[in-house]
């Protein structure tokens, strides 16, 4: 296959060693020097021999069983394994002698007695590892006929939306069953039954109905046809590939895309990928084919109102009509009347010319992005304490932890592939503290088990951070030699006496908390005292009232046990979406430009206003509540809205579609006529990663390239409608390509200096900063210092939200995520992965619903001070009593009606895990679900008048 | 925008502030706060309230109230 891409997918059969000593030997007549306890399969490869192998892959430990990788070694005895066998000084290893040829070719004979003979037609036909030995070790015949017991006959499992099992091609190699344990973790798979008997199993009937969880690293690492992705037997193995970013979840795993023409025939995730070395999950593996699905929007239209249908015109008209809009409103209403959001699911170059637009053009700060409503207080909390608004590890950082502290996180659903590491830690034996109101997966899975699961109550972080750190200061674990170096010490002087007061400790918060004090003493005494201790924290931290407050504590804690600054330990935010930290980092904030300055930073500005050559308003803008409120109260009046879908993501949605009906513009760039664009007056079709250039920025601040693979089906990438639109209002941007912007960004931007696409294609990815002093960029941060120089301590005092229970709504609810769905669901509901999740539904304790007489299934009522929704009941021991949980992955769930105004307290992100609600039974779906539907068949059939002629098959 | 979302805001702005044990220091804090990441005419409305002869800042807490009324002159430029 012709990659275009410089990428390195070699195989070498067994994974890399790191060791201080290096092993010189000789294979077959070459010198080679390798790290001890390399195998001599993988010193052969590096030496440029290959040995024939079935069972070995360098995804996985040896295994020693397909007998294929046998070499002789001058003065041992037999014929050894040489995946098994490891390196020693002056080995002399021959692997190819005729005594091998015999053994192999015997090997494979009674392989190939008992598979298909049906490579001409097979789907694996060229791209298939039993084949190519076979010819390697010069099989000509089979002698045993295929007379005889054979698994020929035996019944493929189709269950899977997206990959076959086929067992009469299995070798039973177990490469299969070991991916899922050793790269994934779930152990879904088996060999059951000895001898001829054996087989790959389940567990269950079918894949389908069995624990695996479809992230495709069996298939991966399948060597036949057995596990076969099915658009391969649909469409033939692909002829070309390029290297790009998955558009899903902020682990920003690497894939190629693997190409017939303009056809993605499948996503295979990248073994040099710096986040996902090769793993993948089900959405990044598998969930693309939104991107060719008939509901993509392709045309521009506009509209008077939304009354209307919409009317199907040209960019030129489209652009032109939207330029007039936003001028007329802001010559009649003043230019704080308009503003823009920009998405986590853009691009870094995206996010940067919307918030050019805004700020050079418009004259005004409006510009906010969708990590308002979910990581904003991480960028806050961790500005203020360390000095850098983003995470401070690598994900690999992992891999040193001894203690893993998660905290309101989700990883095996929510950041699939990085659980799967954190998970080979775990088995490795390092301790893992969870505080989750929930029991989610990692606190008890095959070969995990939480050390400490602290199920606290929702809303109460901050009283558990600082109970916490209570045990740490009172009982002497804290590291004031580190602190006294390294951070500021007056702020730790007051924060010990701050924690240190009575009523911080674990018994006066243990009712509150409703965690057994000495259970939460303990995991402090861990977290203190157990060797590298490294926090992941998630949405369920960020979304609170406290949320800012509790992302403080949690670097308070770092600092003060000196869990900071070197592999294995670190605050780690898992950001939610693909490029929440590269959105942030471009200047999407109201009050920061690019790189996290302040507007009235007197430099920046001029900096700013002398590269964009207008000038700039000193003044934060609105943030996507403030521009609601305002919108509703009618003094916001014109919305440029760029891959976002706040009339489902957002809370309080009745809030939300108030205000955006009471806006005279409101324009929509997206992939499809999502349910913001139900209240639009035009409509930008927008295009698919994989029809534009440009990069995302992970959870680690990994910048990670996104490449052009066909052509927009729109006509244009996104950063040009923009630019078009620009151009429109009388401000051209001269760009040719994304690479320009990225080239613009790094003059403008310390901590991206070093950026390009050039080194990007170098290097693979970069962590920024990346400047003179960083020019390959920083995996860890604040190793010597920290970047405001000293850390500060902050006063985490515990306030309780005022979104408490009450009679007349006594259950809190909360919300999360579910693997095989992302965010709103617009990509995954348009894939077969509504096959794991076709609709939210309400887990709700047996307690709870048996007092309310639910029962499995049922239709429940769920009402909160905002609004009421229906969905069904699932009941579930994963919430404790008086929690309801739920998922917001299909819009008719309504689940963001029933959250609330309430946000936290510095950067209005809203407080979507405290509800208070009440759930009853009953037979019909809400008043607020039958008005959306109708609404919602109103407005889609607005669209396909003018849609049905120019859909894509 | 309402007023009392204003008011509400602003107070669980104050009350992340004022367990600085040093008031004066928390005030400072707060103001800053406001001036650093809220728009200008939400400050100004804000403002507005406490000098509004009627409402006098109803409903703000005392620390934020004194906070904003030592620092107007920089909340509202």
């Amino acid at each position: 296959m012709d990659n275009h891409i410089m990428n390195d997918q070699t195989d070498y059969g067994t994974p890399a060693k790191t060791s201080d000593k290096q092993v010189t030997l000789n294979i077959d007549g070459q010198q080679v020097t390798v790290p001890a306890g390399t195998s001599i399969m993988r010193a052969a490869m590096a030496a440029g021999v290959s040995v024939p192998k079935l069972c070995a892959t360098d995804s996985l430990e040896p295994f020693g069983s397909c007998r294929l990788c046998l070499v002789e070694i001058e003065g041992r005895k037999g014929y050894p394994a040489s995946c098994t066998t490891l390196v020693d000084d002056g080995l002399k290893v021959h692997t190819q002698t005729s005594k091998l040829a015999d053994i192999r070719r015997g090997v494979m004979e009674l392989y190939i007695s008992d598979h298909p003979l049906d490579c001409l037609t097979c789907a694996a036909n060229g791209d298939c590892e039993l084949q190519d030995m076979a010819g390697a070790v010069g099989l000509r015949e089979v002698r045993y006929g295929y007379d005889g017991d054979n698994h020929l006959k035996a019944e493929k499992d189709e269950s899977n939306p997206y990959f076959t099992f086929d067992p009469s091609k299995c070798i039973v190699c177990s490469r299969c069953v070991r991916a899922c344990e050793e790269t994934q973790g779930t152990f879904a798979l088996t060999i059951q039954g000895r001898g001829f008997e054996s087989k790959v199993a389940s567990g269950t009937e079918n894949f389908l109905d069995s624990e695996c969880v479809s992230c495709g690293a069996c298939v991966q690492a399948c060597p036949t046809a057995t596990l076969m992705e099915k658009s391969v037997i649909d469409h033939g193995v692909p002829e070309h590939s390029v290297t790009t970013t998955c558009a899903y979840c902020g682990v920003g795993c690497s894939f190629n895309a693997e190409m017939k023409g303009e056809q993605v025939i499948r996503m295979v995730p990248n073994k040099n990928g710096g986040a996902n070395h090769g793993h993948s999950c089900v959405k990044g593996r598998f969930a693309w084919g939104y991107a060719t699905h008939s509901d993509r929007m392709t045309k521009p239209m506009i509209r008077k109102s939304i009354k209307d249908p919409w009317q199907e015109v040209s960019w030129e008209e489209a652009i032109s009509y939207a330029a007039s809009e936003l001028t007329r409103i802001k010559e009649k209403y003043g230019k704080e009347s308009i503003g823009a959001i920009t998405s986590s699911r853009c691009t870094n170059e995206e996010v940067y010319v919307v918030q050019k637009l805004v700020r050079a053009v418009w004259g005004t700060n409006n510009v906010d992005t969708c990590a308002r409503v979910c990581h904003s207080p991480t960028g806050y909390g961790l500005k203020q304490t360390l000095g850098e608004s983003a995470g401070t590890q690598t994900f690999d950082s992992v891999m040193q932890s001894d203690v893993i502290m998660v905290i309101g996180a989700n990883p095996t659903d929510g950041h699939p592939v990085f659980a799967s590491q954190m998970k080979r830690r775990l088995r490795q034996g390092a301790k893992l503290i969870i505080a989750d109101p929930r029991a989610i997966d990692l606190v008890s899975s095959p070969h995990i088990k939480a050390d400490y699961h602290l199920k606290l109550r929702p809303g109460t972080n901050v009283a558990l951070i600082s109970a916490m750190a209570h045990v740490i200061v009172t009982e002497g674990l804290a590291d004031e030699a580190f602190v006294k170096e390294r951070c500021e010490w007056d702020s730790y002087v007051a924060w010990r006496d701050f924690v240190s007061k009575p009523e911080n400790s674990p018994e006066a918060l243990e009712e509150e908390l409703s965690i057994p004090a000495a259970q939460l003493r303990a995991a402090a005494r861990l977290y203190a005292t157990g060797g590298n201790a490294a926090i992941y924290y998630g949405l369920g931290v960020t979304e609170h009232s406290q949320g800012s407050t509790m992302v403080m504590g949690i670097a308070n804690l770092a600092m003060a046990t000196a869990n900071i600054g070197r592999e294995g330990v670190g605050v780690n935010p898992l950001r939610g979406q693909n490029n929440v930290q590269g959105s942030c980092d471009m200047g999407s904030m109201p009050h920061e430009y690019p790189g996290y300055r302040h507007v009235s930073d007197v430099e920046a500005r001029a900096q700013f206003e002398s590269a964009w050559g207008r000038p700039l308003s000193d003044d934060p803008g609105l943030r996507i509540p403030n521009m609601l409120d305002m919108a509703s109260e009618g003094t916001f009046k014109g919305l440029y809205c760029n891959g976002e879908d706040i009339a489902q993501s957002d809370p309080d949605t009745q809030h939300v579609t108030h205000a955006l009906e009471s806006m005279e513009c409101v324009i929509v760039q997206d992939l499809f006529l999502n349910e913001t664009a139900k209240f639009a007056h035009i409509f930008f079709p927008g295009a698919s990663f994989l029809e534009k250039s440009g990069t995302f920025t992970n959870a680690e601040r990994r910048i990670s390239p996104v490449r052009r693979v066909m052509t927009p089906k729109n006509g244009y990438e996104d950063w040009e409608v923009t630019a078009m639109l620009s151009a429109a209002m009388g401000y051209p941007m001269e760009y040719k390509h994304a690479s320009d912007i990225m080239d613009e960004i790094a003059r403008l931007t310390p901590t991206f200096k070093g950026v390009s696409f050039k080194k990007l294609d170098e290097l693979g990815s970069i962590q920024w900063p990346c400047n003179d002093e960083h020019p390959q960029g920083t995996p860890v941060m604040h190793v010597d210092e920290f970047v405001r120089g000293k850390g500060k301590f902050f006063l985490t005092q515990y306030v309780p939200t005022d979104e408490r229970v009450t009679k007349k709504y006594p259950l809190i609810m909360t919300t999360g995520r579910i693997l095989s769905q992302y965010n709103v669901g617009a990509q995954t509901r348009r894939t077969q992965n509504v096959a794991w999740h076709k609709e939210d539904l309400i887990e709700i304790h047996p307690h709870d619903a048996e007092e309310r007489g639910i029962k499995q299934g049922d239709w429940v009522g769920i009402a909160s001070r905002a609004g009421d929704t229906v969905l069904r009941a699932l009941l579930s021991e994963r919430v404790q009593p008086g929690v309801v949980y739920t998922t917001f992955h299909h819009p008719e769930s309504g689940a963001n009606v029933i959250t609330t105004d309430n946000s936290d307290w510095a950067t209005n992100c809203p407080e979507f895990k405290v509800t208070a609600v009440q759930v009853t039974r009953v037979n019909q779906l809400s008043e607020w679900q039958k008005q959306y539907q109708e609404f919602s068949d109103e407005q889609i059939a607005f669209a396909n008048t003018q849609q049905d002629e120019i859909r894509i098959g | 925008m309402s007023t009392e979302r204003l008011v509400t805001m602003a107070n669980q702005i104050g009350d992340f502030f004022q367990a600085n044990p040093d008031s004066a220091e928390a005030k400072k804090e707060i103001a800053g706060h406001l001036k650093k990441f809220w728009a200008l005419s939400m400050r100004k409305q804000l403002v507005a309230h406490i000098e509004c002869n009627q409402a006098q800042g109803a409903g703000l807490n005392p620390i934020v109230g004194e906070a904003i009324k030592e620092n107007v002159t920089s909340l509202t430029m």
